[in-house]
């Protein structure tokens, strides 16, 4: 403990930082795909098909038996077989978190649409809007705002869910953490100055969320 | 997409072997890290809504800190990063002798960091209780343990049965993360027959399969607990 070396993390800095961009654009990327397919698969699950509902249903509950380990395992396997060619590891990556996030955000926009009151879908049919209209103009928007402060803290967990590509070698905040960990044989300050970074960036966002909350509800 | 389809590889030596090896690891993982998880979660949430302060604040920091940072991080950490930080001899023990190091380790951090989030659901059952309960009981004689014992607990415990649920589906999921330590659990069998048999689709189909019905079952297990134990009349928060 005594030898501990801030200097192996400060020279690598610039390497890590690198990392922590395909972290966060990996993030940010798969919130918008996962939050816009999951909004989809919610009004779907809440269609008043059968078919589609039950589709939606089969998907989300799928999804959320099986580990985004084989997930990410199964699209770096897929996409380059569906397209022939291979396209790197950051967009199946990219690919397989909107997908498996999509499970998670469809349930929360469920719950968010289920929280507008009826009487403003009649109202709004009772105006001549169509679904999409209704959905569109009405629902969706409130819905939305409502659940805010959830979608953010999946956002976290989903944050912290992308050191996981680390099992394709793709080169995020936490693959050039072990990176330099096991070049320099600095094990210990990396893994923890890891954690560290990790710790910031989320308490940070469940805060923000906190704050978020109060202010909403007065 | 060409693709040469060849599911008999899924029965076929080695690899059905593989596969019920790692289901046997996922299973032995998941429900050693179920033990530390629920008994030290229990605790922690317990902890948390004591009228002691100093309790109070440890129960927070401990699910602060497991729950902000990644599994991925404290399973690196455990395994990499706590023997060196360890005394000689213990950190010595710990690197050659210990037996099982993978498992014993990933056991360990993936129970830890459940425990965290067991600790809020805890917390959360015992807060949604109406402060009238815990009143009448003070006001008919009982001491703190007593008020946890026989109101706080018995009825908290029930109600979270199905947040508890998912939580327990959730340690079989994050049991994967134990590959990334060397455990040929579940996911890592499937991924290695993937990479000797060139025959990705089948291995994944088998591991995705296998997952599926491990949540099925352990749904049907937790419900019929929460029917075992449900109290006539009182309404649970799902049903």
């Amino acid at each position: 403990m005594g030898d501990f070396d801030f200097q192996v993390i400060e020279a690598s800095l610039p390497f890590l930082w690198q990392g922590l961009q395909v972290s966060l654009m990996l993030t940010g990327l798969a919130m918008v795909g996962g939050i816009i397919f999951g909004t989809l698969l919610a009004l779907m699950r809440l269609s008043k098909f059968r078919s589609l509902s039950l589709v939606a249903a089969t998907y989300v509950n799928l999804l959320r038996s099986i580990p985004l380990i084989l997930v990410i395992f199964w699209f770096y396997f897929l996409v380059p077989l569906a397209i022939g060619r291979p396209i790197g590891s950051f967009y199946s990556a990219l690919i397989a978190f909107v997908i498996f996030e999509a499970a998670y955000y469809s349930e929360i926009m469920r719950a968010g649409i289920q929280s507008v009151s009826k009487g403003q879908v009649s109202a709004g049919q009772a105006s001549g809007l169509n679904y999409w209209q209704i959905q569109w103009h009405i629902v969706l928007p409130q819905a939305f705002r409502n659940m805010i402060p959830i979608l953010i803290t999946q956002g976290i967990v989903l944050f912290q869910d992308t050191s996981l590509v680390f099992v394709v070698s793709l080169r995020d905040f936490m693959t050039a953490s072990s990176i330099v960990a096991k070049t320099e044989g600095r094990l210990v300050e990396m893994y923890l100055f890891a954690a560290c970074v990790y710790f910031v960036f989320c308490f940070a966002g469940s805060y923000f969320v906190r704050r978020l909350k109060n202010r909403i509800s007065v | 997409m060409n693709y040469n389809w060849n599911w008999t590889v899924l029965v076929q030596e080695p690899y059905l072997e593989w596969l019920i090896s790692g289901l046997g690891w996922t299973v032995a993982v998941a429900l050693c890290a179920w033990i530390i998880a629920f008994s030290l979660g229990s605790l922690i949430g317990v902890l948390r809504t004591l009228p002691n302060k100093a309790l109070r604040a440890f129960g927070t920091c401990y699910v602060e800190l497991f729950r902000n940072v990644p599994l991925l991080v404290q399973m690196f950490i455990w395994y990499f990063a706590v023997p060196e930080l360890m005394p000689d001899d213990i950190g010595r023990w710990m690197k050659r002798d210990m037996p099982n190091p993978e498992f014993t380790t990933a056991v360990i951090a993936l129970g830890l960091y459940t425990a965290s989030r067991v600790a809020e659901q805890v917390r959360a059952g015992i807060e949604a209780i109406p402060v009238g309960l815990v009143s009448a009981a003070v006001s008919s004689g009982m001491n703190v343990r007593k008020v946890y014992q026989f109101i706080l607990l018995p009825i908290s415990f029930r109600t979270i049965i199905p947040p508890l649920t998912s939580e327990f589906l959730t340690i079989f999921k994050n049991s994967s993360l134990a590959l990334t330590i060397g455990l040929l659990e579940l996911t890592a069998q499937s991924q290695q027959i993937a990479e000797y048999t060139f025959q990705g689709f089948e291995a994944y189909t088998a591991a995705t399969v296998i997952y599926v019905v491990i949540a099925l079952i352990a749904t049907l297990l937790m419900h019929q607990v929460e029917k075992g134990l449900r109290i006539d009349g009182h309404e649970n928060r799902e049903s």
